[in-house]
């Protein structure tokens, strides 16, 4: 990791930036990780990235995305992700049949907090990451993309392809509530 | 347009992605169209739940607190990081002003020492006067200062020299009491002053060297606690001879 050089008021306005982020990072980093542990590594080694990098982000862009993308490239590079990764391969040029089925109306209505979190842990993490950072991190597109290091369009075609993924899964977990 | 290809469309406007005009179209087939207007709900209520469920997991404190000194320890080391060159150069900057400060005093004290024998030199060649004691016997003069300075000096022998002892008087030389001689050499004249060493005194800037100033040339030396300063418009080669014999005669 080469170290850059930066000014005091360069730190400081990090922390004035980074810290805020730091819970919601941290359960980024869990859903990631599936290990708190290993969450607190992620996080911690983001931190420590992210202070010493401070000086190549560039003022006026969206650090929030550039932040989360440390994360998910420190993420990527760990053990865990190297694992998740393997457990998930990627194809976002494949497309998957669509469910004309929409299950999630009535199953949200029965279905405990605790299914979406199962749901959402069986993800790919590819898929995973994508949906939360819409959903929960509320990023626009463009963020997503910034904070994936890809193209507008694989964000919009990959979201698509999580999101049928996630309701397929939950159409899952309906039948078993029914059975 | 089916609904296959609106559900992009929609995707996006339930993400809150689009423009205006793209808004406006989707919310318009949602209201012809029951079969899209269900699964936009269910995106919806979807992205709520996802939403509400993703927030799972909270640091623990001591992670927060952790992470938090670590970057104050990093912004310390930033601090001293990005401070060290402006110290070396502070540091430097100070070294400077007061080797400075030091070259351009010993300047000024050069100068005003200087300033001070010449202006008893000359003021010593104007006089119809310019010394108590006329002699060219150094065992006359010598004995001329007993009783009259604090401390006692050997003369040189001259007669086979190229100088010749014209005698000599009390002066006063950095606020304390000094003999001053007359030499000749040849059709110039020679003072020396003699006087106690002080540490303090303005003639210790001269000690460094011979001096040029004002067609003046001027040595000083230290010798058994006594300060020499020779002061002529002589060559500065005769300056050191006779310099020369002044230590040698005080070795005696």
């Amino acid at each position: 990791m080469g170290a850059v050089a930066q000014r005091p008021a360069d730190s400081a306005l990090f922390e004035e930036l980074a810290v805020p982020l730091f819970a919601r990072l941290y359960n980024f980093a869990c859903w990631l990780t599936q290990d708190r542990a290993a969450a607190e590594d992620l996080v911690q080694e983001t931190y420590v990235k992210a202070l010493k990098g401070f000086g190549t982000f560039q003022p006026g862009t969206n650090f929030r995305a550039w932040m989360y993308r440390i994360l998910r490239n420190t993420f990527l590079t760990s053990q865990t992700g190297l694992k998740a990764a393997q457990l998930g391969p990627l194809d976002d040029q494949a497309d998957e049949p669509g469910t004309s089925e929409t299950p999630e109306s009535l199953l949200l209505a029965r279905m405990e907090q605790q299914s979406i979190q199962s749901a959402l842990e069986e993800l790919p993490v590819h898929f995973r990451e994508v949906i939360l950072l819409c959903d929960f991190e509320e990023m626009s597109y463009q963020e997503i993309a910034q904070a994936l290091g890809i193209p507008i369009g694989t964000v919009m075609s990959r979201l698509s392809r999580a999101r049928k993924a996630m309701r397929a899964l939950l159409a899952e977990k309906l039948e078993g509530v029914r059975r | 347009m089916s609904c296959e290809l609106w559900a992009g469309k929609i995707e996006a406007y339930v993400d809150n992605e689009g423009s205006r005009e793209h808004f406006a179209a989707v919310e318009e087939h949602l209201r012809t169209c029951p079969g899209c207007a269900r699964d936009a709900l269910s995106r919806i209520q979807l992205k709520r739940a996802t939403a509400a469920a993703a927030l799972r997991y909270t640091p623990s404190r001591d992670f927060r607190l952790r992470v938090e000194k670590s970057l104050r320890k990093d912004r310390k080391s930033a601090w001293a990081l990005a401070w060290r060159p402006a110290l070396i150069a502070a540091t430097a900057m100070v070294f400077v002003v007061v080797a400075s400060t030091l070259v351009w005093t010993r300047q000024i004290e050069t100068r005003q020492a200087i300033a001070e024998l010449v202006d008893l030199h000359v003021a010593t060649m104007a006089s119809a006067n310019p010394v108590d004691v006329v002699s060219t016997d150094r065992h006359t003069v010598k004995p001329w200062f007993q009783g009259k300075l604090p401390f006692s000096f050997n003369l040189p022998d001259l007669p086979s020299t190229q100088f010749k002892l014209l005698g000599g008087k009390v002066a006063y030389v950095d606020n304390s009491p000094a003999a001053q001689l007359l030499f000749a050499s040849g059709k110039h004249n020679v003072s020396v002053f003699i006087a106690q060493d002080q540490p303090g005194a303005l003639s210790t800037a001269l000690l460094g060297g011979a001096v040029r100033d004002r067609g003046f040339n001027i040595d000083a030396w230290n010798q058994n606690g006594l300060r020499y300063v020779a002061i002529s418009d002589t060559s500065s080669a005769d300056i050191q001879a006779l310099a020369d014999l002044l230590r040698a005669a005080a070795r005696q």
